[in-house]
């Protein structure tokens, strides 16, 4: 394994020609994972995540990206693979999505546990039964709860961007934990957008020495246990067992703040095409009376709608969600100090709540602010259903309905035959 | 906004010529987004991809529903497929065909039509019948929305090999070429 030290380069010259290229979000992730320079990249390929490991693999078989790369028989190999190598001081990846992940769910909680700083893109699709290889967020929402970061991207500049950036959060000594880079399969995955790639060297410069894996490492001349076993009522006692899990609140805690400096860091290195909300972006919501919450690709149709409803005299905004976990309290408590009704659109279910995961996630938020706010839950886009601006019209009219009148106790299901 | 709906089938490329066609626009110095729509392609089984092409950044990663030019790259999928689908007031229409304008089904919103031969060119050209560069050309030559020269340099910096590369640039100067273009005089108005 290549386990070399990345030196910091020379400074960035300031002027510079971009260097535009049109590709899928898949190839997008796929460079970024290379600009980042990972030691030990470990796939099983799945649709839509396919054309991203095929990408990788072209990659390091033409030279252009000097990582190890193992094809394991099926997804848990895939993580257990990463996780020996990251306990080792490697730099790891790996993508999948919807049953892979599911595959892969025994060791990607440990991944969290043990604090491995790893990337893995999810090329999000929606969940089986019935079945369907298209795109939609439940195989992401479905594992929120196992310690991962989680990250959603709208565009294939911020899918490669924010690739690059997961791999200093995940390893930034105040974090310590695995990284997941949401892409919406299909329309991100296979939408091909004009992006700005970034300078090698100036990206080197922004990742700085690599320091991996400082605090649990596979070292014959330091030989230590990990992953203890604890617990019990007796013997070594819960003790243990609740220290590892405060530590991953604590890093996810301090991930809000590493993630909105690393942002900010990215941005002012490669100027404003590069430039991101970290957490929440709030998008005309000055002086708007109510607003919409989208995630992931959806966002750009929503934003084209907004801008259609201002200039038709709506005071109407949108909030959109990039990082969902940890999830941005303070950030979205600042998006709707003065909105009066909101409207939630999810790409999946929460089936406990009859409604979707965000939308539920943003009711503990409105407890926090303190107010009483007409909010809806939307779903749509499951299974790789579009959406568009004109569902996003339908979204802004009926949550506008909310300034007069109570929210239903309903999702409404945009892409159904009512 | 300049939006384009590409009809095929299967195995004919029109997923790849959307890609190399939004290349060529972002050389071109416009912002370009292309998308295949998704199914379980087959061989020979009708498919669509999409480009969206303007002066300004593209938010919307969504399917088009009203083009403002279509393009066929297969001479019997109109028989078919509603290739006219949607398709603006005064569009263009960009069609693989052996026939003269008046036996080709043309939809009363059609504005301008491009006409190539592009199965007999591309079984000069190739041995086989792959129309997609072909009809690249056309698509230049019929809308004026993209450079030749922009899709020339696309197909030399892309995959295309030896041969492969060769025959594609004739394509496409080819599709240009030989593609006859007519304005039609009745135009329904939105």
């Amino acid at each position: 394994m290549n386990t070399t030290t990345t030196e910091a380069a020379a400074p960035a010259v300031a002027e510079r020609t971009p260097q535009l290229m049109l590709v899928e979000g898949n190839e997008a992730a796929a460079l970024g994972v290379a600009l980042a320079r990972p030691d030990m990249v470990a796939v099983y390929p799945i649709t839509p995540q396919t054309s991203l490991v095929e990408k990788l693999a072209k990659l390091i078989a033409d030279g252009g990206m000097d990582a190890d790369i193992v094809d394991a028989e099926g997804e848990h190999s895939v993580l257990s693979v990463l996780q020996g190598s990251a306990l080792a001081g490697g730099r790891t990846y790996t993508a999948t999505c919807g049953p892979g992940l599911a595959f892969m769910f025994e060791p990607y909680f440990r991944t969290s546990g043990m604090r491995l700083p790893m990337v893995m893109t999810i090329v999000t699709r929606d969940g089986i039964t019935p079945q369907s290889v298209w795109g939609g967020h439940q195989d992401a929402m479905t594992v929120r709860e196992a310690g991962w970061i989680q990250i959603y991207c709208e565009t294939v500049q911020e899918v490669l961007d924010t690739t690059v950036m997961a791999f200093r959060l995940a390893e930034h000594h105040d974090v310590m934990l695995p990284v997941n880079v949401c892409l919406d399969g299909n329309y991100l995955s296979y939408g091909a957008s004009r992006v700005e790639m970034p300078d090698q060297a100036e990206v080197d410069d922004f990742m700085g020495r690599k320091d991996v894996n400082w605090h649990v490492a596979l070292d014959p001349l330091r030989p230590m246990a990990v992953d203890p076993l604890t617990g019990g009522s007796g013997g070594t006692g819960p003790e243990t067992f609740v220290r590892y899990r405060r530590g991953q609140c604590a890093g996810m805690k301090n991930a809000l703040r590493v993630i909105t400096e690393l942002h900010e860091d990215w941005a002012r290195r490669f100027g404003d095409s590069h430039r991101f909300a970290p957490l929440v972006e709030e998008y005309r919501l000055d002086d708007a009376e109510y607003a919409i919450m989208t995630l992931g690709s959806m966002t750009g149709a929503a934003k084209d709608a907004i801008d259609e409803a201002r200039a038709a005299g709506e005071k109407v905004g949108l909030i959109k969600i990039k990082t969902f976990s940890p999830f941005p309290v303070e950030a979205l408590k600042h998006a709707l100090r003065d909105v009066r009704a909101l409207g939630v659109v999810d790409r999946s279910v929460n089936f406990r709540w009859n409604c979707g995961p965000m939308f539920q996630e943003t009711l503990g938020v409105l407890y926090r602010l303190g107010r009483q706010l007409p909010a809806q839950s939307f779903i749509g886009g499951l299974a790789g259903a579009d959406l568009t601006v004109a569902t996003f019209h339908r979204v802004i009219a009926e949550t506008r309905a909310l300034l007069e009148r109570p929210a239903a106790d309903e999702p409404v299901w945009l892409n159904a035959k009512d | 906004m300049y939006e384009v709906r590409i009809h095929g089938r299967g195995g004919q490329g029109a997923v790849l010529a959307a890609q190399l066609l939004a290349t060529a626009l972002v050389f071109d110095g416009k912002y370009a987004v292309s998308i295949p729509a998704f199914g379980f392609e087959r061989r020979g089984a009708p498919v669509v991809s999409f480009i969206r092409a303007s002066e300004a950044p593209i938010r919307q990663l969504t399917n088009i529903y009203t083009p403002d030019c279509i393009i066929c790259v297969d001479p019997t999928l109109a028989r078919t497929v509603d290739i006219f689908a949607g398709l603006k007031p005064g569009g263009a229409m960009v069609q693989a065909t052996s026939r003269p304008l008046e036996e080709v089904a043309v939809a009363d919103t059609v504005g301008t039509v491009g006409l190539c031969d592009a199965v007999r060119i591309a079984t000069e050209i190739f041995g086989r019948p792959i129309t997609n560069t072909l009809m690249l050309g056309a698509f230049a030559r019929t809308t004026g929305q993209v450079s030749l020269a922009a899709l020339k340099k696309v197909i030399e910096q892309s995959d295309f090999r030896h041969a492969g590369l060769a025959q594609n640039l004739t394509a496409l100067e080819r599709g240009y070429e030989e593609t006859t273009v007519h304005t039609l005089e009745r135009r329904i108005t939105a």
